[in-house]
């Protein structure tokens, strides 16, 4: 599109009037604030963004078809690859949807157990957000400080599942390993002076003048509107809708928690912002009653079709034997049927859409990825927004590429 | 206005009296814990057999098919491993593993382990083709974290 300015009594007849033309820009796919490899072609009138138009793709993995080929215990290795800021988010959807088909019962103390992972994992996964987009704002700062929390979290988890974030550790009938034993110490010793910590990031950002003038009004999602793009999770929740499934639709035994969902007002970046910081302290709650009540007994499920039999067992016990050899080879068969599980992803609602035609390997994995509708919304809302809003707009709905490609 | 930002650098000026977390790798480096999934060794019997029997279940449990294995008839006169046979080709493809731990899980001898290695670099990529004597260990006793994380029934068992 070209426009002719209006011409003024300055300029000469020589040079003519100042065409100008509306410019394309490519923002990403190697751009540090899109997180990720995303590409944003964007139409720029002078500094306003006339149309953005995400361009996905440049992860994508063919996760969800691989899955189809491996039998269920080989497929949960993928999950967490996916959205691999919170794998055990991601562990735990596909588990599910997996013991909903195989009408397993799970005991309490495993229920707790994965309550309380869960929401590390939701704390660790938000501090990365947290730090990521103050980064993206020019605060510095926060990012040092936020990732300093996380490391902590990410060492609990090396301990616990072997790794730091590829951890495979909530398994089909319960985990992959008992916790070890100083593990709920060492939880008690982080949450214990979490609060003061999110305090600090509190007090470097949200009375903050230049942060607040960076987020305040930018990028609003009306939440008839966000509804209706099918956002989710904490950015939806910032417009003030109360949709949270573990209130909603509590799996895993979210009923017997105490906590509140928080909710903003305006959804804008500033409420995206302080919506997350209150789940932070939620979340810190929650595990807090998961360490206080957490229940004793078994934890893993009484099926040995399913559950790969203790390995002291072997040498003497030719069932148990025999078991595992199937379980490590053909896998389990699992009833034929469907079955979609949401769960609230740090990001939103995660669905595992499972479809099983009675073998051993899954017919059909189709994931729900929050981060993609979110993604997906953004366009309509930063319609008119300076290009450097963008990066505040999209550093709040806090994506994740690898869950958008798949 | 400006009171807030003073907050935050009063903030920031208190950190610097706090105590330091950044490691200097690599002139520090941080303990492993147990159970850490690093890179694949196979352990022998404190007789200086190999534990590995060469059931090949490390294979199949193999969620990107790294391990190869193929196994041989023990010479009774002098035996291999313990069980009747024993692995004549055992091969990790360390670029595909993605170190889930699932072979030293389905492992019922307890042969193959994850160690706590994980700064295994090399300059070409056949060289992360891992044969039986990249993985195989003179004596376990030289690896007491592996030896620790076999010990360590709760690390490889189900409760």
């Amino acid at each position: 599109m070209v426009q002719e300015a209006q011409k003024s009594p300055l300029d000469s007849d020589l040079l003519g009037p100042i065409r100008t033309e509306s410019l394309t820009l490519n923002m990403g796919p190697q751009h540090p604030s899109t997180h990720g490899v995303l590409r944003l072609v964007l139409e720029m009138e002078g500094e306003n963004v006339t149309s953005c138009k995400p361009v996905i793709g440049y992860l994508h993995t063919g996760i969800e078809k691989n899955m189809e080929v491996k039998t269920y215990n080989k497929a949960l290795t993928m999950t967490d690859r996916m959205d691999y800021l919170a794998p055990m988010s991601n562990n735990l959807g596909y588990v599910l949807a997996v013991e909903r088909l195989l009408g397993l019962e799970i005991p309490r103390r495993c229920r707790w157990l994965r309550v309380l992972l869960a929401e590390l994992t939701r704390i660790q996964s938000h501090l990365v957000w947290l730090g990521t987009h103050g980064l993206d704002l020019g605060a510095m700062t926060v990012f040092l400080y936020c990732f300093r929390e996380r490391e902590v979290i990410l060492k609990i988890f090396e301990k616990v599942a072997g790794v730091r974030m590829m951890t495979s550790y909530f398994r089909v009938g319960g985990v992959a390993r008992t916790p070890y034993p100083e593990f709920f110490d060492d939880c008690r010793r982080f949450l214990s002076d979490f609060p003061e910590r999110v305090d600090e990031y509190e007090e470097l950002l949200t009375d903050n003048p230049i942060y607040r003038r960076r987020t305040e009004g930018v990028c609003v999602f009306p939440a008839e509107r966000a509804l209706a793009w099918g956002v989710t999770g904490p950015s939806l929740r910032a417009s003030g809708v109360d949709y949270d499934i573990r209130k909603k639709e509590p799996y895993t035994g979210y009923e017997e928690f105490q906590f509140e969902v928080p909710l903003g007002r305006n959804g804008d970046v500033l409420d995206r912002y302080l919506v997350r910081i209150a789940e932070m302290r939620q979340s810190h709650r929650i595990c807090m009653q998961a360490l206080e009540g957490m229940p004793e007994g078994p934890l893993m499920a009484a099926d040995p079709k399913v559950v790969p039999p203790p390995k002291e067992q072997l040498a003497h016990d030719m069932e148990a034997l025999i078991h595992h050899f199937k379980i490590f080879t053909e896998g389990y068969h699992v009833p034929a049927g469907e079955v979609y599980q949401a769960i609230e992803s740090p990001r939103g609602e995660l669905g595992y859409y499972v479809i099983s035609d009675g073998s051993p390997k899954p017919y059909k994995v189709k994931v729900r990825a929050p981060s993609f509708a979110n993604l997906f919304a953004l366009p309509e809302f930063t319609r008119g927004a300076l290009v450097g809003d963008m990066v505040a707009a999209i550093g709040s709905i806090d994506i994740v590429l690898g869950e958008i490609d798949r | 206005m400006l009171a807030e930002i003073a907050r935050g650098l009063w903030l920031t000026l208190k950190h610097s009296w706090r105590s330091r977390v950044t490691v200097q790798y690599p002139d520090e480096r941080e303990e492993m814990p147990k159970g850490y999934r690093g890179l694949h060794k196979l352990l022998r019997w404190e007789d200086g057999l190999e534990r590995c029997v060469g059931c090949k279940l490390c294979s199949a449990a193999c969620p990107v098919d790294c391990i190869f294995v193929e196994s041989a008839e023990n010479d009774p006169a002098r035996p291999t491993s313990k069980g009747e046979r024993y692995a004549s080709v055992y091969e990790i493809n360390e670029l595909r593993c993605i170190f889930c731990g699932y072979c030293e899980e389905a492992c019922p001898v307890g042969a193959i382990v994850l160690g706590n290695e994980y700064e295994f670099c090399q300059d070409h990529r056949d060289k992360f083709l891992y044969a039986k004597r990249d993985l195989l260990v003179r004596r376990t006793e030289d690896y007491p974290e592996l030896k620790a994380r076999y010990d360590e029934k709760r690390l490889l068992t189900y409760v």
